[in-house]
């Protein structure tokens, strides 16, 4: 019998050496379940488990537990995000304990983006520990069934632990060197950035590959579907830490009237094709941003459909 | 030092607005170095309020006084023989001057005229930035002499986020990433292995999460 850590749906499929899956569900604006239900329905059977952000770009959405919760109730296998930016250890210690009382298996730890993005940039941040201190904190809480403060838990939280890595980030050179400081925390699995410089990925890829770190930990390739010129030329400028080469811009400009987002959901197929042969490489994690509804068809496009049941 | 800035006139104005006898009180500490609590400031905004009062015909008579520090109740003393003249005092010194008056003339109106923004220095002339939050435990040897603490908008002790851009931190482009120093010094120096060490979580017990801070000096102490 395999040992898991979790023994969450992600586990079991990477565990089994599947190229796994993963997507993305943004919580609303307010407490419309309804709208998470449609959500899950879109991803169900097409990926293996589905992230839920919290409070993307400092916004104030529905909390990720909570959207969590119901999209287990809708079948998937959710992974709860925690940001550093809004919760002290007490509170994300309390959280990570009550995701796992109701049944939630994967966690990714980031450090969020800063609150003075979103639409309450007055707020007090936290910041009491960083995404690094998060995963070691989790581990410790899986593994030595102890808190930070070195107190038994009664009943430690399982828990697969995510972290998130960002290749395209300066300073560069020392993006790998962070991935295995991530690793050495007591990261399963790393879900990267958006990729759209594939250049750059390779490369990236290569070190991690000569230093072995994919041999330590599932990385999933993150890759974001374009739906738009626009929405391109907002990823280059706009967001901190992404790079939109601008060949990818001229090709969605050049599909002409009407037809960049066939034209971006044709490049995201294309990266996976490639990603799937990349050494290191175990899965990928599809963020169609308010586009949930077209993962169905990249899935099913990149050869990744249907998703393997692994008991 | 601590750096400060005034407040706006208006606001100051707004705030004596009742007073007839005010007191503008300066300081020879950090605020005189940084330009906004000194001899010079406390005689420009004395002129101002006259001169606006004046305008609005609501004289006021303001007195000028300037303290070899205010965070020190042993200068606080020197106002005990002119502060009976006045209704108010209008501190420029730091956030701590305005609490040593007020507590020591506890009939006093007293009123900041600045806001304090930091523990800094001057990176060029009428620059000023943050480099310590007072967490009450320094770190920064390990970190090539910079404090993420102060200087990373995260407080990332174990940085650089995804957010780096260019040596900026995503907050805002007139920020240095303090983490893209940190490694490119560490990295120079040949200091990989500190870089890839994991910071555990601070304890803020140190900082102000601790409670308001006291700090006692027995052989210093009566």
């Amino acid at each position: 019998m395999t040992e898991y850590k979790s023994g969450s749906n992600l586990e079991k499929v990477l565990k089994a050496g599947h190229f796994a899956v993963t997507g993305e569900c943004g919580p609303p604006r307010g407490a419309n379940v309804e709208l998470v239900r449609k959500k899950a329905q879109y991803l169900k059977g097409y990926v293996d488990a589905v992230n839920v952000t919290d409070n993307q770009t400092a916004v104030v959405r529905l909390s990720s537990w909570a959207t969590c919760l119901i999209l287990k109730q809708e079948g998937l296998d959710p992974t709860f995000q925690m940001v550093c930016r809004d919760r002290n250890r007490l509170a994300m210690q309390s959280d990570i304990l009550g995701v796992a009382a109701h049944g939630i298996k994967n966690m990714l730890c980031l450090s969020g983006d800063h609150q003075t993005f979103g639409d309450h940039p007055e707020a007090k941040n936290v910041y009491d520990i960083d995404s690094i201190q998060l995963i070691s904190m989790v581990k410790k809480m899986r593994d030595e069934g102890k808190f930070l403060n070195g107190e038994p838990i009664d009943v430690p939280p399982k828990l697969f632990i995510g972290a998130a890595c960002n290749p395209f980030a300066e300073p560069y050179e020392f993006r790998v060197y962070r991935l295995a400081k991530k690793i050495n925390a007591g990261a399963d699995f790393i879900q990267t950035q958006c990729i759209f410089n594939m250049k750059r990925f390779r490369e990236f890829m290569k070190r991690v590959v000569d230093m072995g770190l994919h041999e330590r930990c599932y990385i999933l390739a993150g890759i974001t579907p374009l739906k738009s010129v626009g929405m391109a030329r907002y990823m280059a400028t706009k967001v901190p830490g992404m790079d939109v080469p601008e060949e990818i811009i001229k090709r969605l400009k050049g599909a002409g009237k009407g037809k960049a987002a066939e034209e971006g959901i044709k490049i995201a197929v294309e990266q996976i094709q490639e990603l799937k042969e990349m050494e290191g490489i175990a899965g990928i994690h599809l963020m169609a941003i308010e586009w949930e509804e077209r993962v169905p068809e990249i899935v099913k496009a990149a050869g990744l459909y249907p998703r393997p049941k692994v008991d | 030092m601590i750096v400060a800035e005034q407040k706006p006139i208006n606001e100051i104005l707004d705030m004596i607005k009742d007073l007839k006898k005010v007191l503008v009180v300066g300081c020879k500490g950090c605020v005189t170095v940084c330009n906004v609590g000194g001899e010079k400031e406390v005689s420009i905004l004395a002129t101002s309020i006259r001169i606006a009062r004046k305008k609005q015909k609501k004289e006021v008579e303001v007195g000028e006084k300037v303290l070899e520090r205010q965070c020190d109740p042993e200068y606080i003393e020197e106002l005990k023989d002119i502060i009976d003249d006045y209704e108010g005092v209008i501190s420029l010194a730091c956030g701590v001057g305005p609490q040593f008056i007020a507590e020591r003339f506890p009939e006093k109106l007293v009123f900041p005229a600045v806001n304090t923004k930091f523990i800094g220095g001057a990176i060029e002339h009428g620059v000023w930035a943050e480099r310590c939050a007072g967490c009450g435990e320094c770190v920064i040897h390990y970190y090539g002499g910079m404090c993420p603490i102060a200087r990373c908008s995260k407080s990332l002790m174990n940085g650089p986020c995804g957010g780096s851009n260019h040596g900026k931190c995503e907050v805002s482009p007139e920020i240095d990433c303090i983490w893209d120093k940190i490694v490119r010094k560490l990295m120079a120096q040949g200091r990989l292995d500190d870089l890839l060490k994991i910071r555990p979580p601070k304890s803020w017990l140190t900082a102000r999460d601790g409670g308001p801070r006291k700090m006692v000096r027995e052989e210093l102490a009566k």
